[in-house]
């Protein structure tokens, strides 16, 4: 394989004196399905939020190469323009969507920019002139799609915040694929879902993963959905990266035993 | 409680917390109701007048109606109510069919008003300025409704506007139709101005800057005389004709040339079509951009402004253009002020006019443009009424000027509207987009913005 | 030279009435998180009480020196309660019943209890401004140069001296008794504070009481040293006070002291050597440079965004 999709290198974050991930380096490749896991405070949620722009990092690089070999270096973007040029789209651990706009608007919001170019910002728009009126049909039509795909076409007009929690955490992650990304990163996504709930979580990952052209990358507590879903597997400890490999390797290796079990002493 | 009067037992803690409630009253109105600071004029500078009789009706006043609270009203426990059921009121303004209904009848009313037979000058100047509070209210709620970025400092917009208006037309002599979307466009640019450095602050702090601009172009205003007239304002701006015939007794007025009868209520008619013109085409616009890209990322901002930059919105952006929008509209309504006017002074542009127009934004509901106008003809229509009242002249004695009560009770009436409906009259929000049917957003759903 | 001491020793007096106000506003802010509008009206109420009881009490310049302090402490006393009263009843009926309610909803009503205040006293005391014969004259030079005296009066240094004690004594009340436990606690987590058995209600209406109470007290030493007030004093020196607590940080009550010593020396200083018709200007601009530059205040702690 070429460039990997995403090439994370020596990223390391301090708060003050507190080192959060400390020179970690990894790779995600296209169609994958790439999880970091780790026990509570290993900087898994920082090292993303320095993937996703939110945070941004005190040393290393991350940068994310296009199928077209276009190159972008993360750790210098504004975190808006992430997502809007280099494509990289998230999710969050409490769920952020937009309560009190219906499923159908929060599918249109993340259709924002491509919206925003189709009514000449905002002029074109207000004149509802039909190059406008195309592109709106086609964002609804978008919608549509992701909404059928989640099966929550028939709430379409329901405000987001009135969804039961898994549909809520499935409209996230259809929002975040309305914005066209190369990589989709989650934020443990199986959190609070039933174990029928995880399932479908799986098959709709599985599915973005073959069908899209997306790398995934997730943070996950939930063994099962990782140990089942992903091609690869990243364990962080106190910041540091201990393991590194496929989901068996990673299963076997004595460092992540020791890390989660603990070491037994006599 | 049930509706018959209670029994002596339950009335007696009644009566004690009525009581205590008028004990505080008295040593609240004690020093300032009942006690009043008179200047003499000699040596000594002040000495006091004592109103006794005012702090007993005052206080009486007080009892009475804590006791009629205790008696009709709901168990108050002091601390957060729940949500109330929605009333009857929120149902039908809440529900998008009626909300359709009301909005051409209001319409149609608003057009024949002129030529109702009530209507004299002062109901037309009232309908006036009813009109230009909710053209300002609803570009306010684009910042406020929408993004949900508190501004305490429109009332700055609205005078650059008026200001606008009356430097260019006086050394220019630009009229009014020319001076319009300059106005608008100078209030737009002073909003980008205004707005870039400071609308990454979070929400109280962004109230309070704004504040501090408004006061500052206030400032500014009064004390750069040569160029604003300070203090003494801008006069003899020239007032805007109809379609080139001005509104006067000369041959080529516009009487003469309708061959009417010269009368001052044809320019307060004019006025009047003028405001409502300016009104629907703020309505239209602002409704029509809430249902594109951009109005769509305002509300989403102020739902949550960490999920927009993830979904690679132009935070920065997007709230500058809705400041730039809401203060262009602020800007239009001023320079119809300074042309209804002709007078343009500083004093026009205090706080208490931002305080109004937010208050009716909020009262209105945040995102309906149906609640912002029964706000407005609450707010400044209901309290201009109230002024009328005399039988305050018993308390404050026979010399007293009802109309000084005017922002009291005003400010009363805030207060009081606020704990009536905290979330304004229209709380539901209809969605700018829908797939099979359009239904409202309850109220409790809809975040608050962090501004 | 003579000049610049001279406008220190009148820019730290201002100050300190500045300081005392702004106490009020980050004590409430810290607790509840909402910019408590109507705090600069009660400073407005507590400077006419204050101006009603000293008439009351007959007391002039002439009176000596003893009796003018020993009245005037007992001024302070009636108009702290007063103050104390407004406070807590703006607290109960404005606010408390939308604790927890939409966000908008208390700043507006503050809005409103502002907007009430103000015409209140202006109804029923009239809108010409109240002049009062200086009680505290006299002073001592401390400087003389070729062409200016640098003068400290009895009065600036009674404020500066008075604001100190008040100042210590709450700062220790909040760090030290089970009250700023109390208040230290709802400031983090309002329901938790409330499952441990802190009674919130009480808490926050005690917070609102000694800010009313604070802010008397400066509108008490703002009419000594100004000798004039009127309706309308509350709504400036509000939101300068509201500069200073934020230009602190808001939260802490040194912060506050220390905010209200700057804002207070900036207006000075602006008025005596650049204008004084835009020394508002100046005190607002400082504001919003703040704010943009430093949001976390001089002794403030900063905010990291939680994703």
């Amino acid at each position: 394989m070429s460039q990997p999709l995403l090439a994370v290198n020596q990223l390391t974050m301090r708060f003050g004196g507190l080192t959060a991930v400390d020179a970690v380096s990894f790779d995600v490749h296209r169609e994958h399905i790439t999880a970091v896991i780790g026990p509570n405070g290993a900087g898994k949620t920082t090292a993303f939020n320095c993937i996703t722009g939110f945070y941004k990092p005190t040393e290393g690089q991350i940068v994310l190469t296009h199928a077209d070999d276009r190159q972008f270096e993360l750790e210098q973007m504004e975190d808006f323009r992430i997502s809007q040029t280099a494509k990289v789209a998230r999710t969050f651990q409490n769920i952020r969507l937009f309560g009190g706009m219906t499923v159908l608007e929060n599918l249109m919001i993340a259709q924002h920019n491509h919206l925003m170019k189709a009514s000449l910002y905002t002029l074109a728009g207000i004149f509802n002139m039909p190059s406008y009126q195309r592109a709106q049909k086609a964002a609804k039509e978008k919608a549509q799609f992701w909404m059928d795909r989640i099966g929550i076409t028939d709430r379409a007009d329901d405000p987001a915040a009135a969804l039961p929690y898994g549909d809520q955490r499935r409209l996230e992650i259809a929002r975040a694929m309305c914005t066209d990304p190369v990589l989709l990163c989650l934020d443990e996504p199986a959190a609070g879902l039933n174990p029928r709930e995880s399932e479908e979580l799986n098959a709709l990952l599985r599915s973005i993963r073959d069908t899209n052209n997306v790398g995934v990358l997730l943070i996950e507590h939930d063994m099962s959905v990782v140990m089942e879903i992903s091609d690869h597997v990243i364990v962080l400890d106190y910041g540091r990266k201990i393991s590194d490999g496929t989901a068996t390797q990673v299963r076997n290796d004595p460092a992540v035993i020791k890390a989660y079990l603990g070491v037994v002493e006599d | 409680m049930s509706s018959q009067l209670p029994t002596l037992p339950a009335l007696l803690p009644m009566l004690k917390r009525s009581a205590i409630a008028t004990i505080i009253a008295f040593f609240l109105f004690l020093p300032t109701l009942g006690i009043k600071t008179a200047a003499s004029g000699g040596v000594d500078g002040l000495f006091l007048q004592y109103r006794w009789s005012g702090l007993a009706i005052a206080c009486g006043l007080i009892f009475v109606a804590r006791m009629a609270m205790e008696i009709f009203g709901k168990k108050q426990d002091g601390t957060s109510k729940p949500a109330a059921a929605p009333s009857a009121l929120v149902r039908f303004f809440g529900s998008a069919k009626i909300a359709k209904t009301v909005g051409p009848v209001l319409l149609v009313f608003a057009i024949v008003f002129p030529f109702l037979p009530f209507s004299d000058r002062y109901i037309l100047d009232l309908g006036i300025l009813i009109i230009t509070y909710v053209m300002l209210g609803w570009g306010l709620q684009i910042v406020v409704g929408l993004a949900g970025l508190l501004d305490l400092g429109y009332v700055a917009f609205y005078a650059v506007g008026a200001y606008s208006y009356a430097l260019l037309s006086i050394h220019f002599g630009f009229g009014f139709w020319m001076c319009l979307p300059l106005a608008g466009l100078l209030a737009a640019t002073w909003g980008v101005i205004l707005g870039f450095p400071v609308l990454r602050l979070r929400g109280d702090y962004l109230a309070i800057v704004t504040l501090a601009f408004g006061e500052i172009i206030r400032v500014v205003l009064l004390n750069w005389r040569g160029f604003t007239g300070g203090s003494n304002g801008l006069s003899s701006i020239p007032r805007p004709s109809f379609f080139g015939l001005p509104f006067n007794q000369e041959p080529g007025g516009f009487a003469a040339t309708f061959g009417l009868e010269y009368s001052s209520m044809q320019r307060i008619v004019f006025l009047y079509f003028l405001i409502l013109a300016l009104a629907i085409f703020t309505f239209f616009v602002t409704g029509r951009l809430r249902r594109l890209p951009i109005g769509r990322a305002w509300e989403a901002l102020r739902e949550d402004e960490i999920a927009c930059r993830s979904l690679g919105i132009n935070t920065v952006n997007t709230k500058l253009s809705a400041f730039a929008i809401g203060a262009m509209f602020g800007g239009f309504a001023g320079s119809f002020f300074a042309a209804k006017q002709a007078f343009v002074s500083p004093e026009s542009f205090n706080f208490m006019e931002s305080a109004t127009i937010l208050a009716i934004v909020v009262l209105g509901g945040m995102s309906s443009q149906l609640g912002v106008v029964f706000s407005a003809i609450a707010m400044v229509g209901g309290v201009e009424l109230l002024r009328q009242l005399q039988f305050l002249k018993v308390i404050f004695g026979p010399d007293f000027d009802p109309s000084q009560l005017r922002l009291l009770l005003f400010g009363l009436a805030m207060v009081l509207m606020m704990l009536w409906r905290p979330r304004g009259l229209v709380s539901t929000r209809t969605p700018t987009v829908f797939l099979k049917d359009e239904k409202t957003v309850s109220a409790a759903m809809i975040s608050q913005g962090r501004g | 030279m003579n000049y610049f001491i001279q406008q220190l020793i009148n820019g730290i007096t201002l100050g300190s009435i500045y300081g005392l106000i702004a106490i009020g506003y980050t004590m409430v802010y810290g607790i509840i998180g909402m910019i408590n509008f109507a705090h600069g009206d009660v400073f407005m109420v507590g400077a006419f009480v204050s101006l009603i009881t000293i008439i009351i009490f007959g007391i002039t310049g002439t009176s000596s020196v003893a009796v003018g302090i020993g009245v005037l402490i007992l001024v302070a006393a009636i108009s702290m309660v007063i103050a104390g009263i407004y406070g807590w009843t703006i607290e109960r009926l404005a606010y408390r019943p939308l604790r927890g309610s939409f966000r908008l909803a208390p700043l507006i009503t503050a809005i409103g209890v502002s907007i009430f205040l103000q015409n209140f006293i202006q109804a029923t005391q009239g809108a010409r401004v109240k002049p009062l014969q200086a009680i505290i004259s006299g002073g001592f030079t401390i400087l003389e140069g070729n062409d200016f005296v640098v003068r400290v009066t009895y009065m600036q240094i009674l404020i500066v001296v008075l604001t100190f004690l008040l100042m210590t004594g709450f700062t220790y009340l909040i760090s030290k008794t089970s009250l700023g436990r109390a208040q230290r606690a709802c400031e983090q987590d309002m329901k938790m504070a409330m499952l441990l058995g802190i009674d919130v209600n009480t808490t926050i209406s005690t917070t609102f009481v000694i800010g009313a109470a604070l802010a008397a007290v400066a509108g008490l030493m703002y009419l000594l040293y100004y000798g004039v007030i009127d309706f309308y004093i509350g709504f400036s020196a509000g939101i300068k006070a509201f500069t200073a607590a934020v230009l602190g940080g808001v939260g802490s009550l040194p912060g506050a002291m220390l905010g209200g010593l700057v804002i207070g020396l900036i207006e000075v200083f602006f008025a005596a050597y650049f204008s004084s018709e835009y020394k508002d200007v100046a005190a607002f601009s400082m504001l919003i440079v703040v704010l943009i530059f430093m949001p976390q205040g001089l002794l403030g702690r900063p905010e990291i965004e939680k994703v």
